[in-house]
């Protein structure tokens, strides 16, 4: 029994309709003459409260609102890579083409192309057993992603009756039948799945593998694990934007969710713009062919952004189950939020700190609980991950408001933006010794493993020289740096060199934007190897004027936009002539 | 504007602040035109904020003074608010509701388009990349306008704010001659001798017959501050979008604007965010500035300048912290070099340009405009953390390298942003400024640029 209302209230994305008895929470609804789509957020007696999708203008009390009997879902299926979405997965190319430039209303479109035929192979035979999660066959989705058809989660299992030959087909087409006590089920190459609901999967594990995204700051001082989260806050104009694009453009992942949540147009007409000239740095692709693009602008309408969130989640879970990587990137969580605050203010609810709803907390933390490296359900056996990278954009740049103190309980890995470094253009202006790593010591196997052993030791001495200038800082400020004795000059120039070498990190140049944990690792090493070089000769007798006249430091420093990744033995030579400028000054002093 | 048709109510249950509550409403619909018509007859307009259960609560953009509960009639249009539009209205002056103000007569509407607005479809829209020169060589050096952005101007109340917008409007227009250009510009809540000033500026430049003026003054209704951008920015979509035209918006003063709208809210007795401004505040800024772009396919661009004035110059008050956070950039004035009598007073470590990147480099500018930038804030921020130093140990405690910082200080502020209000540098020009500001540093301190562009254009003094 479907609910058919009529509409007694109308006051902005929030709808009343009475006649609604029969209605069910979560539900989606069609809204008004023009149908457009809601969601119903309370039941008061037969009163439905709506959010609504789509812009209300023109909308007036006594129009119909007809249930659909199903909770808001995404489709799941082949056809997903490459799109972008708005909030409730309606593709922008498609709604451009039945209403233009500008988004119309009303409009309705299905997610993926129904039409097009994809190559099938399938993987099981008829008599298998079946469960949920396994996979019946695979289809290329683009070059880069081998899309595996699932069996739907919430599938009963059964024997597999009929399975399609190889061939070309188009997702409607029944590709598969289970048979289970006697009823038969059939299975298309797609499933819709509720957005609100988590995915379930087999088993979950620690994550232990950094997720490597080419910037220094991240990868060398704070990394984030495959299967981790993280949270990047900064006041606008710190880069938390560019630096969400750079972790979007170059992680090492199979599949990247990026979520455009209440942020400028402009921003996502980058992405769609810029990366299918981009080539993944590990294929060589084009990095739209492993992207998913959802935008909800900031004058897009408010309720659609707050489903963007889990439509973005439940797309990277979905691909997650296939045994992928997957990396989503939420820009920004504090839309998301505003979105939640307007809703609930609209609805009357008593408002917890700044106007935001009580519950900001919990549904924060089923976000980040939705991240996870996991065993995926069904056969063959498969790990895969989803990373969530939330930015969020504290008001006035103050980290104690609402969503910022509440974000900081359920991350590991914080980036916290300083808008001090940022007015210098250090960039990106991840502060040192505010952000922090929880996956440190879990993923410092995988660097002894793959790169070296010295690793951890190497970034934690480069680290303490960071927090040792923190300290001296203080003192310069009250007397002057010609106050500090020799080996703390040399700290302070140290850590010079490690902003500028190092931390700071130029997107736009081509060599810089991208370093492969290699070069991460030689850059880190020559520093130390000058911090301990120079120490020595301090003690030999040189002094710091000495120290700061050698030629190599600006070769030193230009390294990462001068010595592009393929050319690493450069550095070394780099190193070579740092080793011999040390043997010269010492030479010198012991002489005289 | 009147309206024609309608439905007509004279139940008025309340009156408070801006807002109108009507009863007995049947066919009202969500955001709506009203008229309200007063019981000696006067006109005005509003519209339908919320609606049900019999009620429509109105708001009125002229203000509700001497409305009564009886007597007042309020006609419901069936319509949301349309502004006429055709080519006609270039050279108009009209009123903070979009009707003329300059004694002429309505001009003949090509086309009625909502005010609202539409949101872009961000797959239709079109990469801004087109660089905008405005002469000023902070602007184009280090904080490049492009065609399509929405770059404010943070300012505080008495500083050159108008100057630097005029100056910017009159010398975009001249360099983009041979393109159709088009201002708009929308004062709200300004005081006179301001939107004078603009009026004026525009007038000697010969820009003004390619101008449109939508004028709310300080003396003007407060709740009509909230239709005035909007009036505006349709204008400006229309001569963009349909015309073909280079739009140049200047909206001002954006605060007056958060201020009517937290009057509204207040009114209505919702819940406040920060400082009383509604929580909707960031919601509602969007769809003014996201009204800037270029459309795939169509010639035109609006290109939007909001300028706003920070109370007490706080720049993490609510207004310029939303505003920030939308639009691509800002240029921040600092009170500092305005009182050192420096025009225009930038505070170039606070501004930023998001779009420069793409406006700028080989092909578009220069090869090396964006590292020669970031070497100029690296150097003026290095030299302010040297004129701190200084004060506390004296120059004598200032190495020889800190010293060249304190001279790149110096050069940077008196011989490249200093400007005269009618001096309307050429790139060339603004980037030798730079590279002779940078030159002033050894080399080995130039290291946000590339070794093959320091031997190009490195000339030491």
């Amino acid at each position: 029994m479907v609910a058919k209302g009529k509409i007694v209230w109308v006051s902005g994305p929030a709808v009343k309709a009475d006649g609604m008895s029969d209605a069910k929470m979560y539900e989606t609804v069609s809204v008004g003459s023009l149908n457009l789509i809601g969601e119903v957020i309370r039941l008061t007696g037969d009163v439905a409260f709506i959010q609504v999708y789509e812009s209300t203008s023109g909308l007036r009390p006594g129009e119909p609102v007809i249930g659909t009997g199903s909770p808001l879902s995404v489709l799941l299926g082949p056809g997903i890579i490459g799109q972008i979405y708005d909030g409730i997965q309606r593709p922008l190319k498609e709604l451009s083409k039945k209403s233009g430039s500008f988004i119309g209303r009303g409009v309705t479109t299905t997610p993926v192309d129904m039409t097009k035929k994809y190559k099938f192979t399938p993987t099981v035979k008829v008599g298998d057993d079946v469960q949920a999660g396994n996979i019946l066959g695979t289809v290329e989705e683009t070059q880069l992603i081998k899309h595996s058809i699932l069996v739907p989660p919430d599938h009963h299992g059964g024997k597999i009756a009929s399975i399609a030959s190889d061939g070309q087909y188009d997702i409607e087409t029944e590709i598969a039948t289970t048979e289970k006590a006697g009823t038969k089920t059939q299975l298309k190459m797609y499933h819709r799945w509720p957005v609100r609901k988590p995915r379930p999967y087999k088993q979950r594990f620690d994550p232990t593998v950094p997720l490597i995204t080419g910037q220094r700051v991240i990868d060398t001082f704070f990394p984030i694990a495959k299967g981790g989260t993280g949270s990047i806050p900064g006041a606008f104009g710190t880069g938390k934007t560019v630096t969400l694009h750079q972790i979007a453009k170059w992680a090492d992942s199979q599949v990247v969710v990026y979520i455009g949540c209440g942020e400028r147009g402009n921003e996502m007409t980058e992405v769609l713009v810029e990366f299918p000239h981009l080539k993944d740095p590990h294929t060589g692709r084009p990095l739209m062919e492993r992207t998913v693009l959802v935008a909800n602008t900031s004058n897009m309408p408010v309720a659609a952004r707050e489903a963007s969130i889990y439509t973005g989640v439940t797309i990277a879970e979905y691909y997650r189950d296939m045994g992928n990587h997957v990396v989503l990137v939420a820009d920004s969580t504090s839309r998301w939020a505003e979105a939640l605050r307007e809703m609930s203010g609209r609805l009357e609810e008593m408002p917890a700190e700044e106007g935001y709803p009580s519950y900001l907390a919990s549904r924060l933390a089923e976000f980040y609980e939705r991240a996870g490296r996991v065993r995926a359900l069904g056969s063959p056996e498969r790990e895969g991950s989803v990373t969530l990278v939330g930015a969020v954009s504290p008001s006035g740049g103050d980290f104690t408001e609402p969503v910022t103190t509440h974000t900081i309980r359920f991350i590991k890995t914080f980036w916290a933006l300083d808008a001090r470094l940022a007015y210098s253009r250090h960039y990106p202006s991840i502060n040192w010794m505010n952000s922090y790593s929880g996956y440190l010591s879990d993923i410092a196997k995988w660097w002894s493993a793959n790169i070296s052993d010295e690793w951890l030791p190497l970034r934690n001495e480069a680290y303490s020289v960071l927090q040792r200038e923190d300290t001296l800082k203080e003192i310069v400020r009250l007397l002057g740096p010609e106050a500090l004795p020799e080996e703390e000059k040399l700290i302070l120039e140290v850590a010079r060199m490690i902003k500028i070498g190092i931390l700071q990190q130029n997107s736009f140049d081509n060599v810089d934007t991208y370093c492969s944990p290699k070069k991460q690792f030689k850059l880190l090493k020559l520093l130390v190897n000058f911090y301990r070089n120079a120490q020595r000769a301090l003690k030999e007798g040189a002094t710091i004027t000495d120290i700061r006249a050698m030629s190599v430091i600006s070769s030193m420093l230009k390294a990462r936009m001068e010595i592009p990744d393929d050319q690493l033995d450069k550095l070394d030579q780099v190193e070579a002539l740092m080793n011999e400028q040390f043997k010269n000054i010492v030479g010198v002093k012991v002489t005289t | 504007m009147t309206l024609q048709g309608g439905i007509e109510y004279s139940k008025i249950a309340e009156i408070k602040g801006p807002l109108v509550i009507v009863d007995g409403v049947e066919r009202a619909s969500y955001d709506e035109l009203v008229e309200i018509e007063t019981t000696a007859g006067e006109k005005r307009l509003g519209k339908v904020l919320e609606v049900g259960n019999g009620k429509a609560v109105v708001q009125v953009f002229e203000g509700t003074t001497g409305l009564s509960i009886s007597g007042t009639k309020a006609k419901f249009s069936g319509k949301t608010m349309t502004m006429p539009v055709s080519a006609e209205v270039l050279g108009r002056v009209f009123d903070g509701l979009g009707r003329p103000n300059d004694g002429l007569p309505e001009p003949i509407a090509s086309k009625f388009l909502d005010i609202n607005g539409e949101p872009m479809n961000p797959e239709q829209r079109e990469y801004p990349r087109d660089f905008i020169q405005t002469g000023v060589s902070v602007i184009d050096g280090m904080l490049t306008l492009v065609r399509g952005q929405k770059l404010p101007i943070f300012s505080g109340s008495g500083m050159s704010h108008n100057i630097l917008a005029a100056q910017i409007a009159r010398q975009a227009a001249v360099i983009g001659s041979g393109e159709e250009f088009a201002v708009v510009f929308a004062a709200i809540g300004v005081q006179f001798s301001e939107a004078q000033y603009f009026k004026r500026s525009l007038e000697e430049s010969g820009a003004l017959k390619r101008s449109v003026l939508f004028l709310n003054l300080a003396d003007d209704p407060a709740i009509e501050r909230i239709i005035t951008p909007r009036v505006a920015l349709t204008v400006a979509e229309y001569l963009a979008y349909d015309l073909g035209m280079h739009v140049l918006v200047i909206l001002t003063d954006m605060t007056n604007y958060a201020e009517a709208l937290r009057e509204i809210s207040a009114a209505r007795e919702e819940v406040p965010g920060r400082k009383g401004y509604p929580g909707y505040l960031y919601t509602d800024l969007s769809t003014i500035y996201e009204r800037a772009g270029r459309l795939l396919g169509r010639k035109g661009s609006v290109t939007q300048m909001p300028i706003l004035s920070m109370p007490a110059d706080d720049i993490t008050h609510p207004i310029p912290d939303l505003t920030g956070y939308i639009t691509e950039g800002q240029i921040v004035l600092g009170r500092d070099l305005f009182r050192k009598g420096i025009y225009p007073p930038v505070n170039v470590l606070m501004s930023l340009s998001r779009i420069m990147k793409d406006g700028v480099g080989e092909g578009r500018t220069r090869g090396d405009h964006m590292e020669i930038a970031n070497q100029m804030y690296d150097g003026y921020s290095r030299a302010q953390e040297v004129r701190a130093l200084s004060e506390i140990v004296g120059k004598a405690g200032l190495t020889g390298v800190d010293i060249k910082y304190m001279d790149v200080g110096d050069a940077f502020e008196k011989n490249f942003l200093s400007q005269g209000v009618d001096e309307n540098r050429s790139l060339e020009e603004t980037l030798a400024l730079e590279w002779k500001t940078a030159s002033i540093l050894p080399k080995g301190e130039l290291n946000k640029v590339k070794d093959k562009f320091i031997d190009q254009y490195y000339k030491a003094n």
